[in-house]
């Protein structure tokens, strides 16, 4: 598969004199040091990462670690200081103003933390805006605006005004208003992190679902790891404004590569990032009443241990491939260091 | 005493002479760019006067309720405008009240477009700040001398003196009101790939639409606190009365013309801010039950 976005040793310093502060970070010097010497602030430092066409790729890590800065390099809502962006094969850096407009409107649409919703603008044209722009006439853009209303539940609120809605209902505008872009790109800059759980957990299965018919590739922003875990294909955390580890959930959860990541490992319901896939036995056994899927989490696994000694497991085309038993998912779930008092 | 350094009155000959040659030489010109000034002024003033006292009652009434929609100020409004119309100040307050629009739509013609302009570069913003402080702070009487000069006496030079005093509260507050705009909401504009035309009239200006409307509205008193000032120089009107009765020591002529311009600026005042607040209310920045 081939990388539908190439972020390629992108660094962006936040200051007046960028130049010089990359020349001392090249130069190996800390980032601290080169703030009290510059008055410069490193946000990302030769962050690479290389996102697959289909996949949710989550960018993990806490306020400060550089992640929306990051996800805005995409669109370049924030230039870098030196590195590139490939998208698509093309250039993002080399384009010009009309290509870069061109590109905003076509190829990624974007939802953010604090909704940016027009105020004085009615949901349906607020979720209308995006082809608006393009410059969609206002029968066609509204028609497809409808859909995407009624497709994130907001059906009947077409004429109230954002202020009239809750935390989670603006957001399902904002969602509406990327979505009806139809771009193979969606960008989602911790977009429901101002919702509470309840709406939270909605929105993360929601859009799951929505992923699931679209196969869109979606870069999504969080600070919360059982987020990260539940929505993620491949995970990156980004720590001080660099990648500590990429890989699969389970992989950060089972082999977390450094300490930073490990912390976040260890207050986390493994249950939920570790893949049935992961603990199988494969072999060919007479079918199993209870099956999953080979993607399904061992969170899955144990409401049906209550009922079944094994557990068939599927693969994609529905066909068992291999089992799993009580003592191999509880043996995968157990925690390092979990036994300290 | 403060020692004479040089004789100032070769310089101050300077200044003179260079007007004389600028009147001499363009005085048609100018007076040729003001001609739709005079125009809107004629027919702002025909119009009112065309129209039965009652109608511009009612309809100075129906706006005031089209903008609070409560009984209070068309109540207020009405009785403002039979007052003048009882003390026999209805055609004054006309002319007076079609200066007073015509000076607040040339303002906004010329305020507005660069009010927008300062938004978008601080250069400009930086250039035209200081030349808002000297217009709002030198007194009008000093530029009525040139525009007389160039315009003759009468109701144009009037209207002119009064833009360039109006004039500055509009741009700072529509360049203030552009700049203002809730930073996340253009973010997202930008991440659709919007021009900046987009940013201005998708975005910019209709959130910036209340803040833009309190300067028309300071514009609006603005203009109507110089009608005095204004009919120093021919503009006529409720000012000339309040100027007549100064002449003649009238109490009675200059408080009734006085109280005349009063009950004007209640009427645009209340109504201009009213239009205001419900532009507010639409935008959500006040709490508002539709």
């Amino acid at each position: 598969m081939s990388a539908v976005i190439d972020i390629r040793e992108v660094t962006k310093i936040f200051g007046r004199s960028p130049e010089r502060a990359l020349a001392l970070l090249r130069a190996g010097r800390g980032k601290q040091e080169i703030q009290a010497e510059t008055g410069n602030v490193v946000g990302l430092d030769r962050v690479s990462l290389s996102i697959e066409a289909g996949e949710i790729y989550v960018v993990m890590g806490l306020s400060g670690s550089g992640k929306s800065t990051l996800i805005r390099h995409v669109n370049r809502l924030v230039d870098p200081t030196s590195g590139g962006i490939v998208v698509h094969g093309v250039d993002v850096m080399a384009m010009d103003a009309a290509g870069l407009r061109a590109y905003r409107r076509n190829t990624v649409s974007m939802v953010f933390q604090r909704f940016g919703l027009l105020p004085h603008r009615s949901v349906l044209d607020n979720v209308a805006f995006g082809l608006e722009v393009r410059g969609l006439g206002r029968a066609e853009r509204e028609t497809a605006a409808r859909r995407w209303i009624e497709t994130v539940g907001l059906a009947g609120y077409e004429r109230s005004r954002p202020r009239q809605l809750s935390g989670g209902e603006q957001q399902r505008v904002g969602l509406a208003r990327a979505l009806a872009m139809d771009t193979p790109i969606l960008l989602m800059d911790e977009a429901f992190s101002a919702l509470d759980p309840l709406n939270r957990a909605q929105m993360q299965d929601e859009l799951l679902a929505l992923q699931r018919r679209l196969h869109k590739t979606i870069l999504f922003i969080t600070h919360d790891f059982d987020e990260a875990l539940k929505l993620g294909t491949r995970i990156a955390v980004l720590r001080d404004g660099a990648v500590e580890q990429v890989g699969r959930p389970e992989e950060i959860v089972l082999r977390p590569a450094t300490a930073h990541v490990a912390a976040f490992a260890r207050h986390v319901g493994r249950a939920r990032a570790v893949p049935l896939a992961a603990v199988m036995e494969r072999g060919a056994f007479a079918p199993y009443p209870a099956r999953l899927p080979a993607t399904a989490r061992c969170e899955d696994a144990l409401a049906l241990f209550a009922a079944h000694a094994w557990i068939g497991v599927d693969d994609a085309d529905g066909a068992q491939v291999g089992r799993v038993g009580v003592g191999s998912v509880l043996e995968a779930l157990a925690q390092p260091g979990s036994t300290e008092p | 005493m403060f020692p004479e350094l040089f004789d100032t009155a070769p310089l101050r000959r300077a200044i003179d002479d260079g007007l004389d040659w600028l009147i001499a030489t363009w005085g048609e010109g100018f007076e040729a760019a003001a001609s739709p000034l005079q125009w809107t002024l004629n027919t702002i003033e025909q119009g009112l006067l065309a129209l039965p006292w009652w109608a511009l009652i009612a309809i100075l009434t129906g706006l005031a309720l089209l903008a609070t929609r409560k009984p209070a100020l068309p109540l207020v409004v009405a009785a403002a405008m039979l007052f003048l119309g009882v003390l026999g100040l209805w055609e004054d307050a006309i002319k007076t009240m079609a200066l007073m629009l015509t000076a607040t739509l040339g303002t906004i013609v010329v305020a507005i477009p660069l009010g927008v302009a300062m938004s978008g570069s601080a250069l400009l913003r930086r250039v035209l700040t200081p030349v808002l402080d000297l217009m709002q702070t030198m007194p009008s009487f000093v530029y009525l001398i040139p525009a007389v000069m160039v315009f003759g006496p009468g109701r144009v030079p009037a209207v002119l003196a009064t833009m360039i005093y109006a004039a500055p509260p509009l741009m700072r507050l529509t360049d203030l009101g552009l700049r203002l705009v809730d930073p996340d909401v253009l973010e997202a504009g930008w991440s659709f790939g919007m021009t900046r035309g987009q940013r201005l009239l998708k975005i910019q200006v209709p959130l910036a639409l209340p803040t833009i409307f309190a300067g028309i509205n300071q514009a609006t008193m603005m203009s109507l606190s110089m009608v005095v000032i204004a009919s120093m120089i021919g503009a006529g009107g409720l000012g000339y009365q309040v100027l007549q009765g100064i002449g003649r020591l009238e109490v009675s002529r200059g408080l009734l013309a006085g109280l005349g311009i009063v009950a004007l600026a209640i009427v645009f005042d209340r109504v201009t801010q009213a239009f205001g607040r419900r532009l507010q209310q639409r935008l959500g920045v006040t709490d508002f039950k539709p």
